[in-house]
């Protein structure tokens, strides 16, 4: 079989590629610098093995659905800083940022009555809005990024203050809003999505592979095609089996199962971000920006567009996540979105994979990261250490994530002479 | 039949502020050769190129393409026109793949969904045309490209869009002996498939090689074109350092370069 294959190879310089030849692609792509999300996943298993070892109840079925209502508000801002971080950037306001969408989506809703979709939907304007003004302040003015989204960060603190007036907290108590970090969805919804989402990866993958075999470019082996669509559907179904199973301490008083609502919600964000920078042209155009920016010009794309749209889909991203955020709380108060918020969705960015020198990174970084951040959160709590050892703990991660990426970008460029 | 020159200049001048950068400049291209643009540092080398490829506008002479004038305002009119600069570190983004470098800006779509297997279709068409065999993969990143291939992608690039005359700025600037080869290898043969080349060097070497007119700039006027053949390095580099032309091409402030020979319409 090999035989054969270097002769159509000779023939025609990309054709078939076998199962063997695209693993030893892939090694020497690791050992180029190209990590990939390997390191992410890497640390995801090892962090979730020692916690079920050390407390078995880290995989009970309760922590598992408290991780990703735990995690999702940094993730989804996570999300919106991998746009900002692309193109070589970075927005320090984006903790606060959400803090104002939910300041704002509390003050509509409770406050002043009105609907939860019109509170949504004014949260996320107030988000774009301000993305507009850094983005306007970093391309056209030419303040760097990171002294524009500081001055931003502490002004939002204020202005959190001033629309909570002081201190106090404003509840959320519209059903609705409530949902989205609190409520379940039924399970047999789950296993729809669950279908949905696997299947709808299969036609995608399997019409890829036909439209390029059928032009004779190079694709990856039908096989590893296969193995992806089955280990995404595994790993669906694991979850969602996992997520459907009775929670309650008390089933008989209250049932508690299904798939939290913020996980389809997460889903959607990141097909939608994803599809957005791989098949877009836009998304090319936010890599090129981010990797030289000269070049971009010069190929005719409009840089400063670029920059400001990403600092809009960021602070965009933010305010999803404060609305999140006021979910879980069920209100919001001076501190939404404030301490840790920024500092973990930055992290979550980078420890996913998204480089801080721009030009590289992809929606999933944030999940991925996001992940191996809540995990540390929860698993050290579920230990009995204190909030000192997690931020250290924390800390020493990103460190650890950002050393990776710098040392494979040092290999890339090592490897490119 | 007289081949018309592909772009004419005439007369071109061009000031920033108080400096005159380039003075009363006429040059002539024609298609399927190499003109060889040289000049010492601050000749007007670079200021000529982005004039004609709508970066700078002029402030005064005028532009011929096949005949018709022309202005180019912005790059866009001079893409519009098939003009394409090679420049030599700025063209390419490491972070994405030789395909997607190469349609960077010109995306091929279907609706808001790019058309990846056309635009690799294309660009392996491109490079097969150009005969590069060096690239392994269309979808390696060209971080991991070595400076001659990372050199043909850009050229191959500008070949991409049915382009007429194609400059290149210092193409081999930064490349070894072979690679260096390599790359005037595939200017040769961009000339040879009918485009118009510009060819910005410091590198006798390089313009000897691969060039058949060269044209002196010496603090911004046009002080020599001539054929390649006609001359040695050093009178070329007497041209480029001195200015003085000892009579051959047409002197300084004279009509259009290359009115002898342009009947003649010769490819080597």
């Amino acid at each position: 079989m090999s035989t054969t294959t270097t002769a159509v190879q000779q023939t025609k310089p990309v054709a078939v590629v076998t199962v063997r030849e695209h693993i030893s692609n892939y090694v020497s792509r690791l050992r180029g610098g190209d990590l990939g999300a390997l390191p992410a996943v890497l640390g995801l298993v090892v962090l979730c093995l020692a916690f079920t070892i050390m407390r078995p109840v880290f995989l009970s079925a309760g922590n598992f659905a408290n991780l990703f209502t735990q995690g999702a508000a940094v993730t989804v801002i996570a999300m919106g800083l991998v746009f900002v971080l692309l193109i070589g950037e970075i927005d320090l306001s984006a903790g606060f940022a959400s803090g104002v969408c939910a300041a704002v989506l509390a003050n509509l809703a409770t406050l002043l009555g009105y609907p939860w979709y019109i509170a949504v939907a004014a949260a996320i304007a107030t988000g774009v809005l301000i993305g507009l003004v850094l983005g306007l302040l970093v391309a056209k003015i030419g303040i760097p990024s990171f002294v524009v989204t500081l001055a931003a960060f502490l002004a939002f603190q204020g202005v959190v203050l001033l629309l909570i007036e002081g201190g106090t907290n404003v509840s959320i108590r519209n059903e609705a809003l409530l949902a989205i970090a609190n409520r379940n969805l039924p399970p047999l919804l789950g296993w729809l999505m669950v279908a949905g989402g696997a299947g709808g990866y299969a036609a995608v993958q399997l019409m890829r592979y036909r439209k390029r075999t059928a032009r004779s470019l190079a694709t990856e082996p039908i096989t590893v095609v296969f193995a992806r669509i089955a280990v995404l559907t595994l790993l669906l179904s694991a979850a969602v089996y996992l997520l459907n199973l009775e929670r309650s301490r008390n089933p008989l008083l209250v049932s508690l199962k299904g798939v939290p609502v913020v996980v389809p919600i997460i889903a959607l964000l990141l097909v939608a971000g994803t599809f957005v920078l791989r098949r877009t042209a836009y998304g090319r155009h936010v890599y090129a920006v981010g990797g030289n920016r000269e070049a971009a010009r010069r190929a005719g794309i409009n840089v400063d567009r670029i920059r400001i749209s990403a600092f809009a889909i960021c602070s965009g991203m933010a305010a999803i996540g404060g609305i999140i955020a006021a979910s879980r709380a069920a209100s919001v108060d001076a501190n939404t979105g404030g301490s840790k918020v920024l500092l973990y969705a930055v992290g979550a960015a980078v420890i996913g994979g998204t480089s801080l020198f721009g030009g590289k990174g992809r929606v999933l970084d944030a999940v991925l990261g996001g992940a191996v951040v809540a995990v540390i959160d929860n698993g050290m709590g579920l230990m009995g250490y204190s909030s000192g050892v997690k931020y250290i703990l924390t800390g020493l991660v990103l460190l650890l994530a950002a050393g990776v990426d710098a040392l494979s970008r040092r290999r890339a460029t090592a490897s490119g002479g | 039949m007289p081949a018309t020159p592909l772009l004419e200049l005439r007369g071109i001048d061009k000031n920033f502020g108080p400096v005159q950068v380039l003075r009363d400049v006429s040059l002539s291209v024609p298609p399927g050769e190499v003109t060889a643009l040289v000049g010492d540092n601050g000749a007007g080398k670079s200021t000529l190129v982005k004039c004609i490829s709508g970066i700078h506008p002029v402030d005064g002479g005028e532009l011929y393409f096949e005949g018709r004038p022309v202005t180019i305002g912005n790059p866009r009119d001079a893409a519009a026109l098939g003009i394409e600069v090679v420049y030599q570190d700025l063209a390419l983004c490491d972070n994405l793949d030789i395909v997607q470098n190469m349609f960077l800006g010109r995306e091929k779509r279907n609706g808001i969904v790019l058309d990846e297997p056309t635009m690799e279709q294309m660009a392996a068409e491109t490079l097969d045309g150009l005969s590069v065999r060096t690239v392994a993969s269309l979808r390696q990143h060209v971080s991991s490209l070595s400076g001659g291939q990372r050199q043909t992608v850009a050229i191959a690039k500008a070949v991409l869009w049915n382009s007429r005359l194609v400059i290149l700025d210092e193409p081999t600037a930064a490349l070894g002996v072979a690679q260096t080869a390599q790359v005037l290898e595939l200017v040769r043969r961009l000339a040879d498939n009918g485009l118009a080349v510009i060819l910005i060097s410091h590198n006798m070497n390089d313009v000897f090689a691969v060039s058949d007119r060269i044209a002196a700039l010496y603090l911004g006027q046009m002080v020599a074109a001539v054929k390649t053949t006609e001359v040695t390095h050093a009178q070329v580099v007497e041209l480029i350092t001195t200015g003085r032309n000892d009579g051959r091409g047409p002197a300084p402030d004279h009509e259009a370069p290359y009115a002898d020979n342009v009947a003649s319409g010769a490819n080597p």
